[in-house]
């Protein structure tokens, strides 16, 4: 069975989630070969174990990561042309989208991008137009190279007992032009992180001022859930741009999404409509979410939001 | 300083958007083209470098005639000339082509700066900086909100999932923004008039030096299989709160077993 390069994604050695869904994604297309980039291998290798992975290239050197990007095209331009793997899979991160972009123009390949399915013969499915279309697309050129959008697959552990192999690759100078002379972790605290979240609580315009999001905050957290915003809710400063859904903002997919005081314009809309369940507090009974919604309640969110959350945290 | 800001004509994404049956390719004609949101950025960022810095802000745009609109309103907030490459063999370009084909024009008309939004409303693949940047061969300068030129060295932060990176590079360079890095300036009715005097060159692909077989529905390196509307989504339940609103919000997240 041919390879399939994995493009692991971590923080300082912590595994994110996307990566096992792109190791599982990856089984039933080939042999999972995650490519490890950077420090703090040793403390992840059991959960690439756990989630399939028959081989791991580890390139170790803090070199790679010491400059934006293009070294992780470089290696894993090296790996296309040493291991002639069947396709690569890099998660459709702002990140990810990059180093595909990079390595394409290496190997002169096709490239899909915010990928939510995969078929055989790597036909990957997308969901376009703010969720108006959906799309199926395949590389016409070389290996193909395809960005899966975080939360389109679920993770299934299935153990092996990978084989490493270590590599490494000199870098041109080109890829040594933007240095990364710090890296500045921001406090996210306990919830899980926006895009990776199986539940997202959002809040909009309805909620009216910053010093109400704490009741989105308090809904969130009794779900466990990531918060985000609509961006009438960021751009009045009542929560931070980071973490606005939509358009122009992040693309959320999470296995439920509540929005809370959002309308529902496309702006809004283009981030979050391949939720799978998608559930919306709003006192007017005309705004467009409940066009999408599975599930939705006209009124005060004040009222509604505040007993919804004392209800979940009682059932508990 | 000479900055050459990218800017890509979009579909409103306020009117309904729609692909062509017959070449699966964006119905340009079937909605209202406005300049990319991200590029607006872009071009205020290259505005506000240039009054500290000195220099000459160019716009370059790839796309049908439609575009001009584009060009102008870039030119109305204050850029001083324009680049419009066109050409019917351009239609239908992705990513990886539309990156070359920039990138030769790039190579002809020479930049200290390359500035750019981070991603285009519609496609959004995120994808033609970096492609960009690994086609010139220069730094790639990505995700910024913000940016500060000194001399010939480039400091910017960043945007990443845990944060930002403090990164550092020397020009020239490409540099894509991100939204919130600026207030894009509104073209005041002076720039307006002044815009429509400002030059605007005609680039077709022989011009650029760009080979068409390498570029539009000829040269893709992706292929759209089929594509539909999206099927409607199963009608959901709603409620008129009557005091028991959350309550039954909570009963029905139970029995999708949320909680």
């Amino acid at each position: 069975m041919s390879e399939i390069l994995v493009l692991v994604d971590h923080v300082d050695g912590e595994v994110k989630k996307v990566t096992l869904e792109l190791l599982t994604l990856a089984r039933k297309h080939g042999e999972a070969a995650a490519v490890w980039i950077g420090p703090g291998y040793e403390g992840a290798k059991d959960k690439l174990a756990e989630y399939g992975a028959a081989k791991v290239y580890v390139a170790a050197d803090e070199e790679l990561t010491s400059y934006v990007v293009a070294p992780k095209a470089e290696l894993l331009a090296q790996l296309v042309a040493d291991k002639s793997p069947a396709a690569v899979l890099v998660p459709a991160t702002a990140e990810g989208k990059e180093v595909a972009g990079r390595l394409a123009v290496k190997i002169e390949s096709g490239v899909l991008t915010d990928v939510v399915g995969l078929a055989d013969g790597f036909v990957g499915e997308h969901s376009i137009f703010g969720g108006a279309i959906v799309s199926h697309a395949k590389v016409s050129k070389g290996t193909p190279i395809v960005a899966v959008r975080p939360n389109s697959t679920a993770p299934e552990a299935s153990p092996s007992t990978p084989a490493e192999e270590q590599v490494s690759v000199s870098l041109s100078d080109a890829a040594k032009g933007a240095r990364v002379v710090e890296k500045v972790v921001q406090e996210k605290g306990e919830r899980p992180e926006l895009t990776e979240a199986a539940i997202v609580v959002s809040g909009g315009r309805g909620v009216g001022g910053a010093e109400n999001f704490k009741l989105i905050e308090e809904l969130a957290d009794s779900l466990g859930a990531a918060v985000g915003a609509s961006r009438a809710a960021t751009d009045a400063g009542w929560y931070p741009h980071s973490f606005q859904v939509g358009q122009t903002g992040k693309t959320v997919s999470p296995q439920l999404y509540v929005a809370v005081g959002i309308s529902g314009a496309i702006q809004h809309r283009a981030g979050m409509q391949t939720s799978k369940t998608i559930v919306a507090i709003n006192k007017d009974s005309e705004a467009p979410i409940f066009e999408l919604v599975d599930y939705g309640v006209v009124g005060d969110l004040f009222q509604v939001a505040p007993q919804l959350t004392e209800e979940i945290t009682k059932r508990k | 300083m000479n900055i050459v800001v990218c800017v890509k004509q979009v579909p409103d994404t306020a009117t309904e958007r729609k692909l062509k049956s017959d070449d699966s390719t964006l119905d340009r004609e079937a909605a209202d083209g406005v300049i990319n949101e991200l590029d607006e950025y872009a071009v205020e960022e290259a505005l506000t470098i240039k009054e500290a810095h000195g220099g000459e802000v160019t716009v370059l745009t790839m796309g049908p005639d439609k575009a001009a609109d584009s060009i102008r309103k870039a030119l109305a907030m204050g850029a001083d000339k324009a680049v419009h490459v066109s050409d019917e063999s351009l239609h239908g370009s992705d990513s990886l082509s539309t990156s070359y084909a920039l990138a030769q024009v790039l190579k002809k008309i020479g930049f200290d700066l390359v500035i750019l939004g981070s991603e285009s409303t519609d496609a959004r693949t995120g994808m033609v900086p970096a492609m960009l940047s690994e086609r010139l061969g220069v730094p790639q300068v990505s995700l910024a909100n913000k940016v500060e030129i000194d001399g010939s060295s480039i400091k910017a932060q960043r945007l990443t999932d845990y944060g930002f990176d403090r990164v550092e590079a020397s020009l020239p360079a490409v540099v894509s923004v991100v939204e919130k890095i600026n207030e894009p300036r509104y073209p005041s009715f002076k720039g307006i008039m002044a815009a429509k005097k400002k030059p605007v060159e005609k680039f077709g692909v022989a011009d650029a030096e760009i080979d068409a077989a390498l570029v539009g529905l000829a040269g893709a390196s992706t292929e759209v299989v089929d594509f539909a509307d999206a099927p409607p989504r199963e009608k959901g339940q709603i409620v008129k709160d009557e005091g028991d609103g959350g309550t039954k919000a909570a009963d029905f997240l139970a029995s999708k077993k949320f909680i």
